[in-house]
């Protein structure tokens, strides 16, 4: 064939784009392979396809949405893991004139990845996951506002995920960090399709994210159940509600950046170039008007769930709920006000960087605020360590050393000595993990029994809390020395042989954190091999306080048989100490939502148009933008999107749990 | 924030239309006042009535205000009860937001251009 | 410890609803699309500090003075305003339950909506045949992205427009249609106001610059 007609049909696709060159990601890929090709031969040969595509691909469930979003950001966790393991490899070896085992071109690419996909596809989708999850069933509503958005906002984040997870072996990702900064993501310095699939996986996403976030506003604002005033909602609900403000005010701006971006890219504007009057720190200052709030994004509901389990589990209301409100507000406003303590040394001058360092250095107070109100709220508590109290008590420990570091990189003349290096590394992988991470396993220690009815088993929860938090000490406070002797990040290799030390402590670190991750997964394992001891039939194992606590576990489709109403804060404790009385009787039919494969036939062209954008196989993103129209549109003229469970449905799963509930008695 | 619209037991579904009690004469009020005010800056800039640039600068900001108001008002007859006061609160929240992005940007960028050499001025140097 | 089955006392407050009736269709709806558009809003803010930050980086191109049509621009946003006033008769309309009128208002709507899109399609062919292209200088690109961006909108809005024009027609103004025209006029006025903003600070502050 021509080059020409190739070309138009593939793009700038050939078998050279493939990275055979590279012996680790053929090796990787060998293994996605088989594993994959054991996993879709399993699925077909158990014929589960029809199963999975009726019940959980095309379905509206929140509870099902939220749990599918828990899975997505696992599988990605091992993916970002694996990077950071090479990276801490790397740098543990690359020592006096040793190279490493990575080329540049490589090492670039991994520690873009590692931060791309932790944040995007890890801890977005966990923190989403709960929040779809926990939150309809707190408000005491059958499911979110717009269920059908739901799944497709579901879809379209395994999309960006799926255009990431494909660069790895089809091209290449981007080799400009997770931010991508002009000039250096320009078409000039970056002519491959890294920066693209960079863009595209982002935007895809972008858009899940945006509309989930609609979705769960109005799922907050519109559907709580009748009693549920604002200062009576559960404080994960108002974490969550203020995360999603801020996703639909941050997102859009993410958006806007990269689509100036890519038009820089694609048509040749001079948004962020260097000439024709671009400004590539307009880049800069745009990316953080989205890019700290992110971070609060991603914190917020972590200290809603702390909020959860801290309560619960020292038997007492949580002290000073109003002041906990009124932070997480405060909070969301101050969070928008802070974003140029990112480039301190962009050299804004004096007056610009000592306004943003105290904003910056202020919102350490309500945060401070929360810490006390949860320290009041254990003392005189009686307190049980289970697995979720144990991540929390991890996560105000951790915490507090990585905000406090925090504090002092706001001090603009300190920032110019610690920017760029590892000790800023160290800061925030000290409260995304500690606040983040460890805020989304005690949520899913927590929540586990609520979605499966069994408890999560203690022994290995253990261990992988234990290597979690020593990993996390030896991988992370090396950092901090390393960046105050002045090591900057993203490196490769290394001169100063006094230096390694510190590396290989990390290194070791690291290694006992790949130990935690392996436990949790054991966990998974061993629980579910043992869920007939671990089982739950009361659906309230914790002695909780809020509503999700008062519905079975797991939840029938409907959640509640009959919308609860709720007369105080912890609603179900306020039921529990009033002997409320479970109906027995006077079941009705219960509307709801119908399921549709229209979300993930969307996703998946709106995946598919951005491959062919990232190759330039224009007629493929061609063809995808029209079917996604069409298709879009058809999906309007359906005006039957609901059904009725049936009484005798509701009546039949209602008895069953009667029986249960007696046979624990 | 709304407190006890929620009252127990009693699903208040009135509030979902607030916008549905749109009239002829909002309209045409609504219509004839953003053609007034859409009008007067065009003419300042086209005609220069006003004797300095900048007066002429901060009028029309002033209009396009105005209007703005006016558009909000009679065609997106936004008040303080629909939804319960929640779309006022997003719109107030989104102008705080915007005005944040807005001049923080401008602020932000224009003492980095006093401060540093303008990417655009270095290679005009050349 | 399970209390679920305790003997009921009298005088305990109620706990559930024992008759419930479900959220009407599209209670969410309204709020729900008034959110999205404070996200849209958001993306025309960035866009505009863009414009605010580059405008002034014509790198020794044209400037706006050389460039805008002051009259154009005044016929092309009474084309908008026109179309914003026709689309409340239509939403009057639709409330007296009158079919046939309100798709001609719409239609009418529809019409200042082209013709809105092909004046300003005209301006940009225009600009690009005398060299001043979105390539030529960082305030080229933001112009043309900022009010391109606009431009997409409106066309958006006037694929929907012709979509529920369809849909009143196949399935009469039925709630769900309603509702819907209710979102599109959301839609169409806020474009309304988002060029209020583009007509002050692009147009006429660029020629007054």
């Amino acid at each position: 064939m021509s080059p020409d007609l190739l070309k138009l049909i593939f793009g700038r696709l050939g078998f050279e784009s493939l990275p055979l060159h590279e012996p680790i990601v053929v090796g990787t890929f060998a293994v996605v392979a088989l594993g994959g090709a054991a996993l879709l031969g399993g699925l077909t040969y158990f014929r589960l396809w029809g199963y999975l595509w009726r019940e959980w691909f095309t379905t509206v469930d929140h509870k099902r949405i939220g749990i599918m979003y828990m899975i997505l950001g696992i599988v990605m966790l091992l993916r970002g893991f694996a990077d950071a393991l090479m990276m801490r490899g790397q740098q543990m070896l690359a020592f006096g004139g040793s190279e490493g085992y990575l080329n540049a071109h490589h090492y670039d690419q991994v520690f873009t990845a590692h931060g791309v996909i932790m944040i995007f596809f890890v801890a977005m989708p966990l923190v989403t996951g709960l929040m779809n999850y926990v939150v309809p069933l707190q408000i005491g509503a059958r499911d979110v506002s717009f269920p059908f958005l739901n799944n497709f906002s579901f879809w379209m984040t395994v999309g960006g995920a799926v255009l990431v997870m494909a660069s790895l072996f089809i091209g290449e990702f981007a080799r400009t960090g997770w931010l991508a900064y002009p000039p250096l993501s320009n078409i000039g310095y970056s002519p491959d399709v890294g920066v693209d699939y960079y863009i595209w996986a982002l935007q895809v996403a972008g858009v899940g994210t945006t509309l989930s976030g609609i979705n769960l506003i109005c799922t907050i604002v519109k559907l709580r159940c009748p009693g549920m005033t604002m200062m009576k909602m559960p404080v994960f609900t108002w974490t969550s509600l203020c995360t999603n403000v801020l996703i639909v005010a941050s997102f859009p701006v993410l958006t806007v950046v990269l689509a100036l971006l890519s038009l820089d890219r694609y048509v040749g504007t001079n948004f962020f170039t260097n000439d024709f009057g671009g400004s590539p720190m307009m880049y800069v200052n745009l990316i953080w008007i989205w890019g700290h709030p992110e971070v609060y994004i991603l914190v917020l509901p972590a200290f809603g769930i702390f909020s959860e389990v801290t309560s619960t589990f020292s038997g007492k209301r949580l002290f000073g709920y109003t002041s906990m409100v009124y932070a997480t507000v405060v909070i969301t406003i101050l969070s928008y006000l802070v974003w140029l303590h990112h480039f301190f040394t962009m050299g804004s001058g004096a007056s610009v960087n000592s306004f943003f360092g105290i904003t910056t250095m202020i919102i350490s107070i309500p945060t401070g605020a929360k810490m006390f109100n949860w320290l009041f709220t254990m003392y005189r508590g009686r307190i049980r360590y289970e697995l979720p109290m144990m991540w929390t008590i991890a996560f105000m420990l951790t915490f507090v050393i990585g905000g406090m570091t925090g504090v002092l990189l706001a001090v603009p003349p300190a920032d110019f000595v610690l920017h760029n290096s590892l000790f800023l590394i160290a800061h925030f992988h000290n409260v995304i993990i500690g606040g983040v991470v460890f805020g989304a396993f005690a949520g899913i220690s927590y929540w586990f029994p609520k979605a499966f009815g069994f408890k999560l088993d203690p022994f290995w929860g253990k261990m992988s809390f234990w290597f979690w938090v020593t990993g996390f000490y030896l991988a992370f406070m090396p950092l901090y020395v390393l960046g105050l002797m002045g090591v900057t990040r993203r490196l490769r290799v290394f001169d100063d042989p006094s230096l390694q030390i510190w590396f290989v402590i990390a290194a070791i670190g690291a290694f006992l954190v790949l130990l935690g991750i392996l436990s949790m997964l054991m966990q998974f394992a061993v629980s579910f091999l043992r869920r007939e001891q671990l089982k739950d039939v009361t659906g309230d194992p914790w002695d909780a306080r809020t509503l999700e606590w008062a519905t079975s576990s797991p939840p029938p489709d409907y959640n509640f048989a009959f919308t609860p109403v709720v007369h105080d804060n912890d609603a179900w404790w306020d039921m529990k100490k009033h002997g409320y009385q479970r109906p027995l009787t006077g079941f009705r039919p219960i509307h709801m939502p119908s399921s549709t494969g229209t979300g993930i036939i969307l996703a998946g062209l709106a995946t598919a148009m951005g491959f062919g954008l990232i190759w330039y196989i224009w007629w493929l993103a061609a063809v995808c933008f029209a079917a996604l129209l069409v298709v879009g549109i058809g999906h309007t003229f359906n005006y039957h999107r609901d059904f009725d469970i049936p009484a005798e449905d509701v009546i039949r799963t209602e008895d069953a749990r009667t029986k249960l509930l007696a046979g624990a008695k | 924030m709304s407190t006890d619209t929620h009252a127990a037991g009693a699903h208040d579904h009135h509030h979902a239309d607030g916008h549905a009690h749109s009239t002829f004469s909002g309209y045409m009020l609504g219509f004839v006042l953003s053609v007034v005010l859409t009008a007067i800056p065009f003419w300042l800039v086209m005609s220069g009535a006003l004797p300095s640039k900048q007066i002429t600068a901060l009028v029309i900001m002033a209009f396009a205000v105005v209007q703005i108001v006016v558009h909000m008002i009679y065609f997106l007859h936004m008040n303080t009860t629909s939804e319960n006061g929640w779309s006022m609160m997003a719109l107030i929240f989104t102008i705080v937001m915007v005005v944040i992005a807005l001049s923080g940007s401008l602020w932000v960028m224009s003492h980095l251009n006093s401060n540093m050499m303008p990417i655009h001025q270095m290679s005009g140097m050349k | 410890m399970t209390v679920a089955v305790n003997p009921a006392q009298t005088g305990e407050p109620v706990f559930y609803l024992a008759d419930e009736h479900p959220h009407p269709e599209g209670w969410s709806t309204s709020l729900g699309f008034w959110i999205y558009l404070m996200s849209d809003c958001l993306i025309f803010a960035i866009l505009f500090a863009t414009f605010g930050v580059l405008g002034g980086n014509y790198a020794a191109g044209p400037a706006p003075k050389d460039l805008f049509d002051l009259n154009l621009v005044a016929v092309n946003t009474s084309m908008l305003l026109l179309s914003s006033i026709t689309y409340g008769f239509a939403m009057l309309t639709m409330q007296q339950n009158k079919v046939a009128q309100t798709q001609i208002w719409l239609a009418i709507t529809g019409l200042f909506g082209l013709a809105f899109i092909g004046i300003e399609l005209t301006e940009f062919a225009h600009m690009i045949h005398e060299g001043a292209t979105p390539q030529r200088s960082a305030f080229l690109s933001a112009f043309f992205t900022l009010v391109g961006t606009h431009g997409l909108h409106v066309s958006c809005g006037l694929i929907w427009l012709v979509t529920l024009m369809v849909q009143v027609q196949k399935f009469g103004l039925i709630e769900a249609n309603r509702r819907r025209l209710m979102c599109l006029s959301m839609f169409w006025h806020f474009l309304d106001v988002v060029w209020i903003g583009v007509f002050t600070f692009v147009y006429l502050l660029g020629v007054l610059r």
